[in-house]
């Protein structure tokens, strides 16, 4: 997104625009992914009621996966998550990474 | 011809008749001393109906002004007023109001901040939130009180400007105090502001917006400029909206006021009452041969320094009155504006500060002739080593 000047912008921090944080990436400040596995989950969307960044994305009410560009990694999901063992883990960034 | 509507009202009653004329849709309210009788005389007239302002109680300063900053973020022409102590209070807010340009008008009664604890005027309340982002209007007298608040609807509402505004005047000596003053009608007033069309309002759901969000290294500065921008706008609205006044009641307003100081060689730069003492200093002088001048600062924010440097070109000697101390700094808020007004101009004039009135120590006739008089030898020796006095000081470094 290309910052823009102060003279083109609404006065005192206004945001004229509804909805647009979906257009801000927080996903890059994850430190711990989780990671859903399908077949272990219940489909009881706990997650999906407790994300704060509405990162659980469903459809015809059973989850269908993570959108990581929003999930900031807080891990609320995980620690909801009744299922043994958990059918979100959650695993280190940097780990994944060097899988 | 213009029947004036003359009025025997104390500055804080002064200020409450403007209150209702302007009739706000929202005016929060938290007493302090010596504001109270202001707030008061309001409240009184809502209970009347008088006035049917939506008048809210709340149970401090800090809510006082976050009441008003989220009426004004609703659109709603909102009011509040206060002094010292509350002023302190609500300062985290105070400055949030001018962040976010709401055009907030709230009369600030001066009075010397604690401690120890003191009711009495100085001016360490607005000066020290003069960095706030508020446009600051000093008040000589009731008249002056009651004319800026009602001009400050005005400025704080212009387009160019959105920012809030302080209309200030001297705690006890001018709120306390039965003045003869002109009032204007009802419907005159009303006619004057106009109504207000706020641009953007958080209870719009046709046209949503998102008001206070998290502001961080990428925006924040920008929003800073822009403030910036506004105030640099509001030397031009404020003489406009004074000039317009003028024409509505016959009492034309300015920046500054230079009483006798085109030809004056000694010039007392001062802001508040002590302005109406100084003007009688300055007639007896003259009329015993010495060139005294005033200059009276209305605006200190904005401060117009390239029209004060001007008007004080005349001068050998200044003379600046300050009615609050800036701890550590070479002179008082007012002493450190005027030379750095100066700075550049290329032109030598010496000047002494007088620390003055603190926590309403009086400021008498002869406290102002000896200003006047210290500021002979300046002439004609320039700025002195002890350039910072304090004047009415009992002990050593008083004059």
């Amino acid at each position: 997104m290309k910052e823009r000047g102060w003279t083109e912008i609404p006065p005192g921090g206004i945001i004229e625009e509804a909805g647009n944080a979906v257009a801000y990436e927080t996903g890059s400040w994850r430190t711990y992914r989780p990671v859903w596995d399908s077949e272990t989950c219940i489909h009881c969307l706990r997650c999906w009621v407790a994300c704060p960044d509405s990162s659980i994305e469903i459809a015809d009410g059973k989850v269908t996966g993570i959108d990581y560009d929003h999930c900031k990694g807080c891990g609320i999901c995980s620690f909801e998550c009744p299922v043994d063992p958990k059918a979100i883990q959650m695993k280190l960034e940097t780990d994944i990474a060097k899988e | 011809m213009r029947v004036a509507r003359r009025l025997i009202l104390t500055g804080n009653d002064a200020t409450a008749e403007a209150m209702r004329q302007i009739a706000p849709d929202v005016v929060t309210c938290f007493p302090i001393t010596p504001q109270t009788e202001l707030m008061h005389k309001f409240a009184e007239h809502v209970a009347d109906g008088d006035v049917d302002t939506e008048l809210v109680l709340v149970e401090s300063e800090h809510s006082a002004m976050s009441a008003a900053v989220g009426a004004a973020a609703a659109g709603a022409r909102a009011m509040t007023a206060t002094a010292a102590n509350g002023l302190a209070l609500m300062w985290e807010i105070v400055y949030i109001a001018a962040s976010y340009r709401l055009p907030i008008v709230m009369p600030v009664v001066n009075r010397a901040l604690s401690g120890p604890i003191n009711i009495h005027c100085d001016h360490s309340d607005t000066m020290g939130c003069r960095d706030t982002g508020w446009i600051q209007l000093y008040s000589e007298n009731a008249q002056e009180a009651y004319d800026n608040t009602i001009q400050a609807l005005r400025i704080a509402e212009h387009p160019d400007v959105l920012l809030p505004v302080m209309v200030t005047f001297d705690g006890f000596i001018l709120s306390h105090t039965a003045e003869i003053l002109e009032g204007l009608e009802d419907a005159e007033v009303k006619d004057w502001i106009g109504t207000y069309e706020a641009k953007y309002s958080i209870l719009n759901t046709d046209d949503p917006v998102t008001m206070g969000p998290l502001d961080l290294q990428d925006y924040y500065f920008e929003h800073k400029r822009q403030q910036v921008e506004g105030m640099r706008h509001a030397p031009a609205v404020i003489r406009d909206i004074g000039r317009a006044y003028g024409e509505l009641s016959g009492r034309s307003y300015d920046l500054f006021e230079a009483y006798r100081l085109e030809d004056a060689e000694f010039a007392v730069v001062a802001l508040g009452s002590t302005c109406g003492t100084t003007k009688v200093v300055v007639d007896e002088l003259r009329e015993q041969g010495t060139k005294a001048g005033l200059l009276k600062i209305r605006s200190f924010r904005p401060f117009p320094e390239a029209e004060i440097a001007e008007a004080l070109g005349n001068a050998k000697a200044i003379g600046v009155l300050d009615r609050s101390i800036s701890f550590g700094a070479p002179g008082g808020p007012v002493h450190k504006e005027i030379k750095a007004a100066l700075y550049g101009t290329g032109r030598e004039i010496g000047i002494v500060n007088y620390i003055y009135g603190l926590g309403g120590r009086d400021m008498s006739v002869n406290d102002i002739k000896t200003a006047f008089a210290g500021l002979e030898k300046v002439a004609r020796e320039g700025t002195p080593d002890d350039n910072i006095r304090f004047l009415g000081l009992r002990g050593e470094g008083g004059v």
